[in-house]
């Protein structure tokens, strides 16, 4: 009878949550916590607005610019955002019950790098046009500039997401995280810049756009695989 | 095969040893965990309780001697075994951000039974507070609500449970333990207290404490 009892018991409690429900609960979190959302955004948004200051009000000098600025800076919102992926779940013990789940971790990287695409990248990516308008950005570059943020931010949410899950453990991790994600950051910003740039020049951009889902889709496919054994790793220190 | 294989015991511990940074905690400790008794490991603070636990529930490779659930050694049986377990660890596992219903319902509960298990931790009233606002004693109980479910896996594993718990907590919680093992389930858990449920064995882990001054003698010590 008992057996019987808890066969029962670890199809009921122990299979956790499915990932409509993990995806649902990771937004809710991302959602309740709106400092976090807003200041990725606050930051973009300012320092692009300070760069007229810097440089000179000269529109021909700020459209030469803009594609270079507005992405480098989308990149640094991501980063900094990306510090906090993991860690309040590694400190209160969320990660290790992850890790000991029947489910793959992999889902639950997944997932959680998605999640943050949803709340910092996909804004960046839609108020890019409106940043454009402010730094005279050619109007022949918006579509792509828009297209090329929104592959390129997804696939900075998953490769620093490797990042975030390799230096969870330390308490004050600091520079590292950027020294490590930057260089794993560059095809991403060559791809994404030159296609803007392409299209502002009146070429053919489609080609650029193609690599950057490319690199989305390995980034997607390995990405996760990285994470899930780098939280490994800092759990059992 | 299933039937052949199937041992009287659900963990079996044989020649453990553990170490942690080089240092070597304890060695040669066996246990066994047949369906409806528990161990309570004890020991002094740094004696190795927690990474006793991590090993057991795999978490810690740095191990030698053996570890069988039911029967199969580890690591081939961990897929199995983890299905069987519920790990309560010094990290309670709760997350700020959500009520306790959320948590309880993240685990895998239904609202009813989540309802339940919160009232019987004397959660009530608490249920769509955010648990970062709730206190460290509260947090502690939204985590042990996982054992008041009506359907928890066989083994828990749990470190630390009575801690932080009031007079009525602790007494509860005993209770709940005591059901557990009932319904044929298993346990390990360290605890500082004496814990009074049938069918218990104490473990101290200074009886298996290596012996510092010996092992550097024998020129195995590893500095670090």
């Amino acid at each position: 009878m008992s057996s019987v009892e808890h066969a029962s018991a670890v199809g009921g409690a122990r299979s956790g949550p499915g990932l409509a429900a993990l995806l649902k609960v990771e937004l809710l979190l991302a959602l309740r916590k709106r400092a976090d959302i807003a200041n990725p955004l606050l930051f973009f948004v300012t320092v692009l607005a300070l760069l007229p200051l810097g440089v000179g009000p000269e529109p021909e000098l700020l459209a030469r610019l803009a594609p270079g600025m507005i992405w480098v800076m989308a990149l640094l919102a991501t980063l900094l955002s990306q510090e906090s992926l993991f860690r309040s779940d590694f400190e209160d013990g969320t990660l290790e019950q992850q890790a000991l789940a029947p489910q793959p971790l992999y889902f639950a990287v997944l997932i959680k790098a998605a999640v943050h695409w949803l709340v910092t990248g996909l804004p960046l990516a839609l108020l890019s046009p409106m940043l454009g308008l402010m730094l005279n950005l050619p109007a022949a570059g918006y579509l792509c500039l828009l297209v090329s943020l929104l592959l390129g931010t997804a696939s900075m949410s998953l490769i620093g997401a490797v990042g975030a899950a390799l230096t969870v453990a330390l308490r004050r991790p600091g520079l590292l995280l950027a020294l490590i994600v930057m260089p794993l950051y560059v095809p991403v910003l060559i791809f994404g810049t030159g296609a803007v740039q392409a299209a502002i020049d009146g070429y053919v951009f489609a080609p650029q756009l193609a690599i950057l889902a490319a690199l989305l889709a390995a980034a997607a496919a390995l990405a996760p695989l990285a994470a899930a054994g780098a939280i490994r790793i800092s759990l059992d220190n | 095969m299933l039937a052949t294989s199937e041992s009287p015991y659900l963990l079996q511990v044989r020649d453990l040893s553990c170490q942690r940074d080089g240092r070597q905690l304890f060695a040669g400790l066996s246990f066994a965990l047949s369906a409806g008794s528990a161990v309570q490991i004890g020991g002094a603070n740094g004696a190795g309780k927690t990474t006793l636990l991590r090993t057991l529930i795999g978490s810690a490779g740095d191990y030698s001697g053996q570890i069988l659930w039911r029967g199969r050694q580890f690591p081939a049986s961990l897929p199995q075994f983890r299905e069987s377990l519920l790990y309560i660890g010094h990290r309670a596992g709760v997350r700020g951000g959500l009520t306790p219903l959320e948590n309880l319902t993240w685990y895998g509960a239904d609202r009813e039974a989540a309802m339940q298990a919160l009232e019987q931790v004397d959660l009530f009233g608490f249920e769509d507070s955010l648990c970062q606002h709730l206190s460290a004693g509260q947090n502690r109980r939204v985590a042990l609500a996982r054992l008041f479910l009506t359907a928890t896996p066989p083994l828990w594993i749990l470190d630390e449970p009575l801690a932080a718990l009031d007079v009525a907590g602790v007494a509860a919680l005993q209770g709940q333990m005591a059901v557990h093992l009932s319904r044929g389930g298993a346990m390990v858990f360290t605890s500082h207290q004496p814990v009074a449920l049938a069918g218990l064995q104490r473990v101290e882990l200074a009886d298996y404490a290596v012996d510092e001054f010996a092992q550097s003698a024998g020129g195995e010590h590893v500095f670090g």
